[in-house]
């Protein structure tokens, strides 16, 4: 299966997302590049994102996406 | 708000659609972005065709055009039209009503209610409730509603926010009696605090339109736009659906007294294909029961998709079968409602092209 880091590297194949903090105001992932990544990790993981969860908080850094993932993945 | 109507039903539905069609990868030249990403949108947003009127061709063209096929087949006859509502945000002229010149193009009679009304995404659920609250009158037996908007004559086709999903398209609705005791609920809401999250900021009387906010600006995302197009905040607008169209639904099938199980189809506004899988996902509905399609076929055309969606995926069907159906609309205002009907053995549903 696919890394995090691997998926959005094929999203945005120009940045180092290991060396960005916040994603979105260095300008490494546009609205519609988070749109691409949401449905890219629904179809990965098997799961689906909570249109409520999709707000650019949750897709600053890998840390925020990890734990936005975990809420999904961990078991109910 | 809610609403209960008795002994209303939609008689008929034809959708206008122009012939132009144009495809999102004959398009992604225009936009200042690298074509995998473009592509990879494609796939996810539901971007592939959409209808897009020629120059000078407006809504009072596609209307008459519509109205007038009707008439020719035999479907509609001019002196039994009570009242003419027209849905749009792109009207032929600031005065007279639009609804008036198509009034005066069809020769319609002087016995007759005409209202223009501007409304956009929501538009189709404002259209039936306003011909519902006419038919309430012994004088109205036959509304016909129009919604229809030709957007993409403001919308910059280099901003890829929006210029991508716009379509062009007008339906006729035609709003009658109905001798069976048929009971149809609604719910509307409006936020004018969030007025300026879809809107056309110069043109109007606050701003009007001159040279300068003819100027193409950089929007940011690589966009182009001016403040004569549409200006849409993509994720405001999708973070208002997913927050409330779906207590609005629930809201609605409970004072209906109706589950979603027992509803055929949910028809809500055809924003986009990422948009409403969301939706369909956050009220656990079958996609199969909400259909996602119309726009990757003919694009956003305001209070047009929905009609559009119901001929769409139910063609032929809707003359012969009738279906429990929840349509929602939601967008501009902004505005959203819903209406939970019995809809079918119309007495046509059908699509034409306007050439």
């Amino acid at each position: 299966m696919k890394s995090l880091a691997d998926i959005l590297k094929e999203i945005r194949p120009e940045f180092d997302f290991t060396a960005s903090s916040d994603f979105i105001t260095d300008g490494m992932l546009d609205s519609f590049d988070v749109v691409t990544l949401v449905a890219t990790l629904d179809k990965t993981y098997g799961i689906s994102i909570d249109g409520m969860d999709i707000v650019p908080g949750n897709f600053k850094n890998l840390q925020t996406i990890e734990t936005l993932l975990s809420k999904y993945k961990s078991p109910k | 708000m809610n609403f209960i109507f008795h002994r209303k039903r939609i008689s008929g539905i034809l959708t206008i659609v122009p012939a132009n069609e144009r495809s999102f990868v004959e398009e992604m030249k225009n936009f200042n972005f690298p074509e995998a990403r473009s592509l990879k949108l494609k796939e996810v947003m539901g971007f592939d065709k959409h209808r897009i009127v020629e120059p000078g061709v407006c809504v009072s063209d596609l209307a008459v055009f519509g109205m007038e096929h009707l008439f020719k087949k035999g479907q509609l006859r001019r002196d039994e039209i009570d009242a003419l509502i027209l849905v749009t945000q792109s009207p032929d002229y600031f005065m007279p009503p639009t609804s008036s010149v198509i009034h005066g193009r069809l020769n319609l009679k002087q016995d007759i209610f005409c209202m223009d009304i501007n409304q956009g995404c929501a538009g189709f659920v404002i259209g039936l409730l306003q011909a519902f609250l006419l038919l309430e009158q012994q004088s109205i037996q036959k509304v016909v509603l129009i919604n229809a908007d030709v957007i993409s004559r403001k919308t910059s086709s280099k901003d890829r926010n929006s210029y991508p999903l716009v379509g062009d398209a007008a339906s006729i609705t035609i709003v009658e009696r109905d001798v069976e005791d048929s009971i149809i609920h609604a719910n509307l809401k409006m936020d004018g605090s969030r007025n300026g999250v879809l809107m056309i900021p110069a043109g109007g009387f606050r701003l009007p339109s001159t040279p300068d906010t003819a100027v193409l600006e950089d929007v940011g995302d690589n966009n182009l736009r001016a403040k004569d197009h549409l200006r849409m905040d993509g994720s405001a607008v999708f973070n208002f659906v997913q927050t409330e169209v779906p207590p609005l639904i629930k809201s609605l099938l409970e004072f209906a007294g109706v589950s979603m199980e027992s509803v055929d189809y949910l028809f809500c506004h055809q924003a986009n294909r990422f948009m409403l899988q969301k939706l369909a996902d956050k009220m656990g509905v079958p996609y199969a029961k909400m259909p996602s399609n119309e726009v990757e076929h003919f694009g956003n055309s305001s209070g047009v998709t929905i009609p559009t969606a119901i001929i769409f995926n139910l063609q032929d069907r809707l003359v012969t079968e009738k279906f429990k159906v929840c349509i929602a609309g939601f967008g501009v205002g902004l505005t959203w409602g819903a209406v939970l009907l019995n809809l079918g053995r119309v007495n046509f549903s059908e699509m034409i092209e306007y050439k």
